[in-house]
């Protein structure tokens, strides 16, 4: 409750330190801001409280979901150096969208009722619409922001429909009432499948916002005409608000309805899993691989989500502390790399082993984590899912199509690995890199190894 | 003005459901089929609207107040989404001199 309050208190300190001449402090004071609001979030561990008449409740899950959030960001921002000397960027505003996102994401993982979800939904959709078209000059950012506005509104009015379906068959919408609720229906003439429709609709609506297949058409588009620096916060922080949200959602309002929505859910997984794969590798765009690969882990988290069980939160937090921060990594690299080469094809990353050796091992670590491999924090994330699926043996088949798919991933993770030490680049220019974001990306690459080696630090937490 | 929730009890609730479902469908087509970004726009107004109009209608009938609540913010973040998604409309028509959504398409696969 306090990080929402904080939040929201320096994003607007934020934007009017905008005004300063000198855009040099901006970067400092947001770090700084971010840090009071991960250090005061992890006071409310184990220390559930409600606010705002039993709407938001902060316990362990949401504190430790905000906790990685918050850490995301802070150790996304490095990146955004570029923009300090850029005099057409407009920082200030930038790094308090993004503030101001992160209270829509706290408000997801924290909600208590379904206004509370809607509302931390749209807060934070609404932030990352502007910053999709915040290089208001390129056509290509203007053409992500266009689609994901109409996209994200048109299924904002679909979510709300569930929203209000399960009101008028439940009559209420907070969801401890409504998983009580549920087995005595009010009827009042109303047709007895509202109920399920609601639910349906409503797992539709959220789909979308963590793109996951067949409402991922979106995700590549946007995800490639964003500036990269809002595709890194896009394809972690929002994900990993929308999936703990949704399995918030399934396991405290929807748990006694499980045979309705659970074909359905298993359904969409295979397919974003399927799609997220086979379609990351066609690409010839690293940016657009990234954007299917972030499907395809969009799959990973629902099949910890279906598997439905004791270990489900665990594996969701363990996958998307891993996913976060090889992703970070990843898209920093391609920052840095596509600041200087202006592409971010495949080929923009040849040499770079030669040129940019700190660069080419982090991108290989996080390349790694991202594909499974032991030692780095995917493979734990990875694991866990597959050992909360197992936990109900007919669900066999769904792991054994997760690690065939997991196997064709490696194949298009490490076709920039072998990019970065096998091509010969067309000319050795080393990419500049300033020591504050070398030091994010050790910090990054630290991360993975060592959440690959000691996993019971994240997954001891719930 | 005490008797409008007893004149809105008169038309049974399922009906304000088909309607609001009715009005929800129609927006849906709208944005599936037009290809102006304003239109697409007005589309997903209707099918916001359309449910407002089903809270409003279970509010009375019901006697609960949250649902009324409930319509005030997505009044709200409607307007916001306006805001945003107006400024977006016409950035994108400063560039390209349109609010066709099938010109811009820079993006694909």
């Amino acid at each position: 409750m306090t990080s929402i309050i904080l939040l929201s208190v320096f994003g607007i300190v934020n934007l009017f330190a905008g005004f300063a001449k000198n855009k040099q402090v901006l970067l400092p004071l947001v770090l700084v801001f971010l840090a009071i609001v991960f250090g005061v979030n992890l006071l409310d561990w184990n220390n559930t409280q409600t606010y705002f008449s039993n709407m938001l409740t902060i316990d362990n899950y949401a504190v430790a979901f905000t906790g990685i959030m918050t850490l995301t960001t802070l150790l996304l921002l490095p990146f955004s150096q570029k923009y300090i000397s850029n005099n057409d960027a407009n920082l200030g505003e930038y790094y308090s969208l993004l503030l101001f996102a992160l209270v829509g994401a706290v408000m997801m993982v924290g909600y208590e009722n379904l206004i509370m979800l809607f509302i931390g939904v749209e807060i934070m959709s609404i932030a990352m619409y502007v910053l999709a078209g915040s290089d208001k000059t390129s056509l290509r950012s203007n053409e992500a922001a266009l689609k994901y506005f109409l996209m994200g509104s048109f299924f904002t009015g679909i979510m709300l429909f569930g929203i209000v379906l399960i009101y008028a068959a439940t009559g209420t919408f907070n969801i401890t009432e409504i998983s009580a609720a549920q087995a005595s229906a009010l009827s009042e003439g109303l047709p007895d499948s509202i109920f399920v429709m609601g639910i349906l609709i409503l797992v539709i609506g959220i789909s979308f916002k963590i793109s996951a297949a067949p409402f991922h058409f979106w995700a590549p588009d946007v995800y490639e005409g964003t500036p990269t620096l809002f595709t890194a916060f896009m394809s972690t922080v929002v994900k990993t608000a929308g999936v703990a949200a949704f399995y918030k959602l399934m396991v405290a309002a929807f748990a006694a309805s499980y045979a309705a929505w659970f074909p359905t859910l298993v359904a969409i997984t295979v397919l974003t899993l399927v799609i997220g794969n086979i379609g990351a590798v066609i690409q010839t765009s690293f940016k657009r691989m990234m954007a299917y690969s972030s499907i395809s882990h969009a799959g990973y988290m629902l099949m910890a989500l279906i598997a439905f069980n004791e270990s489900s939160d665990t594996a969701i937090l363990f996958y998307s502390a891993a996913y976060s921060s090889a992703s970070i990594a990843a898209f920093g690299v391609l920052k840095l790399v596509q600041d200087q080469r202006r592409s971010h094809l495949y080929e923009a990353f040849n040499g770079l082993g030669k040129t940019n050796p700190l660069l080419a091992f982090t991108m290989t670590v996080s390349m790694l984590s991202l594909g499974g491999i032991p030692l780095t924090a995917g493979f734990f994330g990875k694991f866990f899912v597959f050992s909360a699926v197992l936990a109900n043996p007919d669900m066999l088949w769904l792991v054994v199509l997760a690690v065939v798919l997991a196997a064709v991933g490696i194949y298009y993770y490490l076709r920039v690995v072998i990019a970065m030490y096998m091509q010969p680049a067309a000319n050795y220019d080393t990419i500049r890199v300033n020591s504050f974001s070398s030091f994010t990306l050790i910090v990054l690459t630290v991360l993975t190894i060592l959440l690959g080696i000691a996993p019971a630090l994240v997954s001891e937490l719930l | 003005m005490n008797n409008i929730p007893e004149v809105i009890r008169t038309i049974p609730l399922d009906y304000y459901l088909y309607f609001s479902a009715a009005l929800f469908v129609i927006g849906v087509i709208g944005v599936l089929t037009r290809r102006n970004a304003i239109v697409i726009f007005m589309c997903v107004e209707l099918m916001l609207n359309s449910v407002n109009l089903l809270l409003t209608a279970i509010a009375s009938y019901r006697g609960d107040s949250s649902a009324q609540v409930f319509v005030f913010f997505i009044m709200a973040v409607a307007a916001a989404e306006v805001t945003v998604g107006l400024a977006i409309i016409v950035m994108t028509y400063r560039n390209i001199r349109s609010t066709d959504v099938q010109l811009l398409n820079y993006l694909k696969w």
